[in-house]
């Protein structure tokens, strides 16, 4: 499999970036020049949570970059170079979480309804076709308002919005391989539906799962910056991508590096998915492979 | 199975999916909040004795199922409650900003659809030569691309350094809106004869409605060229070539309209992106469309509204679909009506 990666030019950079964004992501403790500190603050709802704070340093403040600062400073005098280090951590915890739980929960539904049909199939149907009829971004917009403002309730929310369109994967792919003989064959032996749900199916729903799932983790955090670039996430001061591009908004036109690093980080994070999740779906699809 | 009765058909399988629509939206600003009134009363820091008021409106202490009726008895009467940041009620608001948005989307599809449609073409004609690369790869960064990070770019480079577009707004300092008809400025602006509130109009939308359809145009971009490529395989393209017709009857007779058909699903699809990132290039060009509004309602907690534009778009939404499913069978002689 490895070799027909080989000749894809662009998966090949889209699987070198996912590792240096990774490798980032590990060895972040290591890389950054300033380190966050941790403080208890309390929430709306009364209780306490733990929260990184970066040490304020005025007389630094917007430093363009350079040797002392490699991205330059915010208007705090933080260093956006290892707040953008650090905030590696947080984006791939957050889309790894996200895009996990959706596929954990579609999986289960998407099978349920393919493989038993009937009722439950219509039901599960119906219900993924609501979620599908309100765009992503704005489901999860409203569903994080609800619960509050803060990284978790995100999570949470892009969980609720994400589940659907795994669920109908997952159902496509059982409808067609529950067809094959070897299926069938188990069913003969006696084997029961879950067993052939999970030892049968599943394993062979992988190629197209993974896709999907490695698309997604870009996806996912397309959407999560965004819903922080509008205040929904993090409090301020946290070294998340989205946020900070929304607190060097103002400082735009004098300090470009503010936004212009963040962002630089989202997109190579991003492409790093899309390109090797079109690679291994030109490998996996045989049809595609010319 | 005639056109009308296939309209009627896919109407009435509307309605599940909007009254599920309402389950939702009501769950999620009536059962998910903690405290609901607090929410409507616009937040923690609200007195006890509104959030005690709203509690009582809204039949707070009714059971849910109950609750569900009283919400879905005010939506049938246009009813989505007060907004607190503007002190209307939010179908006021919205009627108001609507116009804005759908002007904002309209331009943000005419700009990406031809222009994906072009580049896809060029990209299937030319494969694998420099142009293909060039267009494969905006294609590729463009759906990678943060919409916001790309509008605060964009206004960097041609609002500021290389002053050429207006930073932000619908219309220059100095000119006055047109006499509102349909709400579009660019229309309304044409029905009254004021070219100069025209120009303008158009003037303020291209980079707005460019940074939002970057993203559709990249997809589009990449779905012409792998159908168009596909088309260009199958036999009738060959059959067509061996007649002698020439290579541009070729493409533009044979190949195209067989490959525009799964782009045509896609421009639909994309409707919804589009409607989710005005929230974000609304905010950023200080649009006054429903998405800014709906951001600001996010950030002063105005969850009445926040609600209301939720359910606005996704009726919206619903119905663009509606509407690409019957283009549909009208481009592809293929599809029969009756195949829902």
């Amino acid at each position: 499999m490895l070799h027909l990666f080989r000749h894809s030019l662009l998966s090949m950079i889209g699987l070198a970036l996912i590792l240096l964004v990774v490798f980032i992501a590990i060895f972040a403790p290591l890389l950054i020049q300033e380190h966050p500190s941790y403080v208890e603050v309390s929430t709306d709802q009364g209780t306490t949570r733990v929260e990184e704070r970066w040490d304020i340093n005025f007389e630094n403040k917007l430093l363009p970059p350079g040797p002392e600062h490699y991205f330059g400073t915010d208007d705090f005098g933080r260093d956006i170079y290892s707040m953008v280090v650090w905030g590696t951590q947080i984006s791939l915890k957050l889309c790894l979480m996200v895009v996990l739980t959706a596929t954990i929960i579609g999986v289960i539904l998407g099978g349920v309804a393919g493989y038993f049909g009937g009722k439950i199939d219509e039901i599960i149907m119906r219900v993924t076709d609501v979620f599908l009829a309100i765009p992503y971004l704005i489901l999860a917009m409203a569903v994080a308002a609800a619960l509050g403002r803060s990284i978790e309730n995100i999570m949470m929310a892009l969980i609720v919005v994400w589940w659907p369109q795994y669920a109908r994967l997952l159902r496509g792919q059982v409808l067609s391989i529950r067809e094959n003989q070897y299926v069938e064959a188990a069913r003969s032996v006696g084997a029961s539906g879950w067993r052939i749900l999970f030892r049968h199916i599943l394993p062979n729903s992988f190629s197209p799962l993974l896709v999907q799932i490695t698309l997604d983790l870009g996806a996912v955090l397309l959407v999560a910056a965004g819903l922080s670039f509008i205040g929904l996430g993090a409090s301020p001061g946290t070294a998340e991508w989205g946020l900070m591009i929304s607190m060097g908004r103002t400082h735009m036109f004098h300090a470009w590096w503010y936004v212009t690093f963040p962002g630089l980080a989202i997109l190579i994070t991003v492409l790093g998915f899309n390109l090797l999740g079109d690679g291994i779906r030109d490998i996996t699809d045989p049809k595609l492979r010319r | 199975m005639k056109t009308w009765e296939y309209i009627t058909r896919r109407l009435i399988l509307l309605i599940p999916v909007l009254i599920g629509v309402t389950i939702l939206t009501f769950v999620v600003s009536h059962v998910i909040p903690a405290d609901p009134a607090m929410h409507f009363a616009g937040g923690p820091k609200a007195q006890p004795e509104t959030i005690e008021r709203i509690r009582e409106e809204l039949h707070l202490n009714e059971p849910v199922l109950v609750q569900y009726f009283y919400y879905l008895n005010d939506l049938v009467h246009f009813d989505l409650g007060k907004s607190y940041l503007e002190s209307r009620p939010v179908t006021d608001s919205l009627a108001q900003y609507f116009p804005a948005t759908l002007e904002l989307t309209i331009f943000a599809m005419l700009i990406s659809i031809p222009l994906g449609i072009v580049g896809g073409i060029i990209s299937a004609i030319r494969r694998n030569k420099l142009s293909d690369h060039i267009t494969r790869f905006i294609a590729i960064v463009g759906y990678s691309l943060p919409i916001f990070w790309l509008a605060l770019m964009f206004q960097y480079a041609f609002a500021y350094q290389i002053p050429i577009l207006p930073l932000e707004g619908r219309l220059s300092i100095g000119v006055s809106a047109p006499p509102p008809v349909t709400g579009l400025f660019v229309v309304d602006s044409l029905l009254a004869g004021d070219l100069e509130a025209c120009g303008s109009a158009l003037y303020h939308l291209l980079m707005p409605a460019f940074t939002l359809g970057f993203a559709t145009l990249a997809l589009i971009l990449r779905m012409t060229r792998s159908s168009m490529l596909e088309v260009m395989g199958a036999d009738y393209i060959r059959t067509a070539r061996a007649k002698g017709l020439s290579e541009r009857t070729v493409i533009f007779k044979h190949a195209l309209r067989n490959a525009l058909i799964p782009t045509v699903t896609v421009s639909g699809l994309s409707f919804g992106a589009l409607l989710g990132g005005a929230v974000l290039t609304e905010t950023i060009f200080n649009w006054p469309g429903m998405g800014r509004f709906a951001a600001s309602a996010v950030i002063g907690l105005d969850f009445n509204s926040v609600m209301g534009f939720t359910l606005v778009v996704a009726i919206t939404y619903v119905l663009a679909n509606l509407i690409v499913d019957l283009l549909y069978a009208v481009i592809d002689p293929r599809v029969k009506l009756g195949g829902v």
